[in-house]
């Protein structure tokens, strides 16, 4: 726990150095500002508090932001000790493989959590300072909060497992932006184009829901839209919603995390310094 | 006694290639044994299979009495890479109290640690601002932590200058005087003869020889050369006196086996006013290397 802890620190302080916090959290807290300004428009007719909407918003916006960030900060994680060359030193220190990637995902997920809950925080200041009816959509921003975190967790995990498998830091970012593509925006379409040709059929009542599941991202969102009341103010694979229990999303956006933790310290147990 | 490492018939293949073919050594606690070999000769190989970072094929291998890479044996040694690396964002007192509490010890040494190799003043500047001599000291003074017993150093002198190899050779001193056992490599046989117990010569992924420099030179016995310088204008009936001999710009080169030195040395002698001076050069450390270090067919 202690050598995790130690590697978590100077992971942090390497983020710090290299400006990654500072760039997530101006990123998060740019878009944040942009939502709340553009999302003023459409609260009365729906009849929800104005942070509720400001939420099912900001759920579009994380399913896109969380996981670039997160495989952003994370393709260099392996690959970049390896290209380095600081790999063959840490690896003949008393320290595990999981422990090195364990610590650095919790430094990673420090400063993913700042930025989103900087984000959020001004989305939230704004629509309170609004609405006062606003304070009702508290619980629901909190949701969006840790499971923003989680997803993070699965992607920063993802990340790292690309990163092992290429060792070379160029080549772990295309495949970065790569998985980002498919998983967040590919998948989605796919899925949409599956629909409308089953036309209500098979696909759409047995098949759908699990494939909805089966990404962390389309889970995440599925979770907190179904949580939330303003689903209607949500659009395209959102309007599933209905299709699929919220603790099943739940456990899709639970389970991910360590599903992909264990693929990545296996990917990385396979690298030879 | 228990050796700190002893490596027994060791071979390790990349696909056709022998990196090492049979290799055995052992190092004893308070022994500094070199490694020596060119580039390819397997010196990095059978460091990263002792540290357990790559796997072998057959043969053993025992670090302070356990399997290399287990944690007792990564807790007992200490490795330092050769062109040894760090994050560059990161100041050298920073990676050397990560690399302490990697260790589980106490971090308010890190500054003794780096005065300890001379970086005190740069210590709190990036690592991406410092030399390469200055890298290798943050490297060795991790490799200085927590009294390891066994110490792996690839090429630790590489970048160093004159002054910071001898302290450096005092540091490693000191530490073989506290029971450590020290495998270091290095290609030049010059720096090492002075500073090390024994010498392993590798060469093709094989031990051609190991033992002290005495041994190894009785070993090599290559040929001593005699310079005999003749009086001015002798030139020419000193090279008819020596005819086995060649000339050269004062006088004459004769070089002849171990055994047959005093004997050429009385009959150089019995010249007498024709000679003015007589040189002996034992075969230069270099000679020796080069003697053992041949690959086959050259």
């Amino acid at each position: 726990m202690k050598r995790i802890l130690a590697t978590a620190a100077t992971e942090f302080r390497i983020a710090l150095r290299n400006r990654w916090v500072t760039i997530a959290v101006a990123m998060m807290a740019l878009f944040a500002m942009v939502l709340s300004a553009a999302g003023s428009a459409p609260t009365g007719a729906l009849g929800a508090d104005r942070l509720s909407v400001t939420v099912a918003s900001l759920t579009s916006l994380a399913v896109y932001l969380v996981p670039l960030v997160a495989l952003l900060m994370s393709f260099d994680g392996v690959a970049g000790e390896v290209e380095r060359g600081t790999l063959p030193l840490l690896l003949t220190y008393p320290v595990t493989r999981g422990e090195v990637l364990i610590g650095k995902l919790l430094a990673h997920l420090c400063v993913l959590t700042l930025a989103v809950g900087v984000g959020y925080a001004i989305a939230a200041v704004a629509a309170v300072a609004v609405d006062a009816r606003a304070v009702q959509g508290v619980p629901a921003l909190w949701r969006l909060l840790w499971s923003s975190v989680l997803l993070g967790a699965a992607f920063l995990c993802l990340g790292y497992a690309l990163s092992s498998l290429s060792r070379r830091p160029a080549g772990a970012a295309g495949l970065a932006i790569g998985l980002w593509l498919i998983m967040i925006v590919l998948y989605d379409l796919g899925l949409l184009a599956a629909l409308v040709a089953d036309g209500g059929g098979w696909f759409t009542t047995q098949v759908f829901p699990w494939l909805l599941l089966a990404n962390p991202a389309d889970a995440f969102r599925l979770f907190n839209l179904a949580a939330s009341e303003a689903t209607a103010a949500a659009a395209g694979i959102g309007g599933a919603a209905n299709a699929v229990p919220a603790w099943q999303a739940l456990a899709s956006v639970v389970i991910w995390p360590a599903l992909a933790l264990a693929l990545a310290i296996a990917a990385f147990r396979k690298v030879t310094p | 006694m228990t050796q700190s490492l002893e490596i027994n018939e060791l071979t390790k293949t990349y696909g056709a290639v022998h990196a090492l073919d049979k290799v055995s050594l052992s190092v004893a606690p308070g022994e500094r044994v070199a490694l020596l070999g060119h580039n390819g000769a397997g010196k990095s190989t059978l460091m990263k299979i002792i540290l357990g970072l790559i796997p072998h094929d057959t043969g053993t291998v025992t670090v302070t009495g356990t399997t290399p890479g287990s944690v007792a044996a990564r807790g007992a040694t200490a490795y330092l890479p050769e062109n040894v690396a760090f994050h560059p964002a990161l100041t050298g007192l920073e990676q050397i109290r990560h690399y302490l509490r990697l260790r589980g010890e106490r971090t308010d040494h890190a500054m003794d640690l780096l005065a300890r190799v001379g970086l005190a003043d740069a210590a709190k500047r990036r690592i991406g601002t410092y030399s390469k001599g200055m890298r290798q000291r943050v490297g060795l003074a991790q490799a200085l932590i927590g009294k390891p017993r066994l110490l792996v150093l690839d090429e630790p002198t590489s970048g160093l200058d004159p002054v910071s190899r001898r302290d450096f050779y005092a540091l490693l001193d000191g530490l073989a005087a506290e029971g450590a056992a020290i495998l270091l490599s290095s290609h030049a046989l010059t720096e090492v003869e002075a500073r090390t117990d024994r010498l392993v010569i590798l060469s093709a992924g094989v031990v051609v020889t190991q033992g002290a420099l005495s041994d190894l030179r009785r070993q090599a016995d290559l040929p001593v050369t005699v310079h005999v310088t003749a009086r001015s204008g002798g030139k020419e009936r000193l090279a008819e006196a020596l005819p086995q001999g060649r000339m050269n710009g004062t006088g004459v080169n004769l070089r002849c086996a171990q055994s047959d030195k005093m004997a050429t040395l009385a009959r150089v002698s019995e010249l007498g006013p024709l000679v003015t001076d007589i040189d002996v050069q034992p075969p230069s450390l270099e000679d020796i290397y080069s003697h053992f270090s041949r690959r086959d067919g050259q």
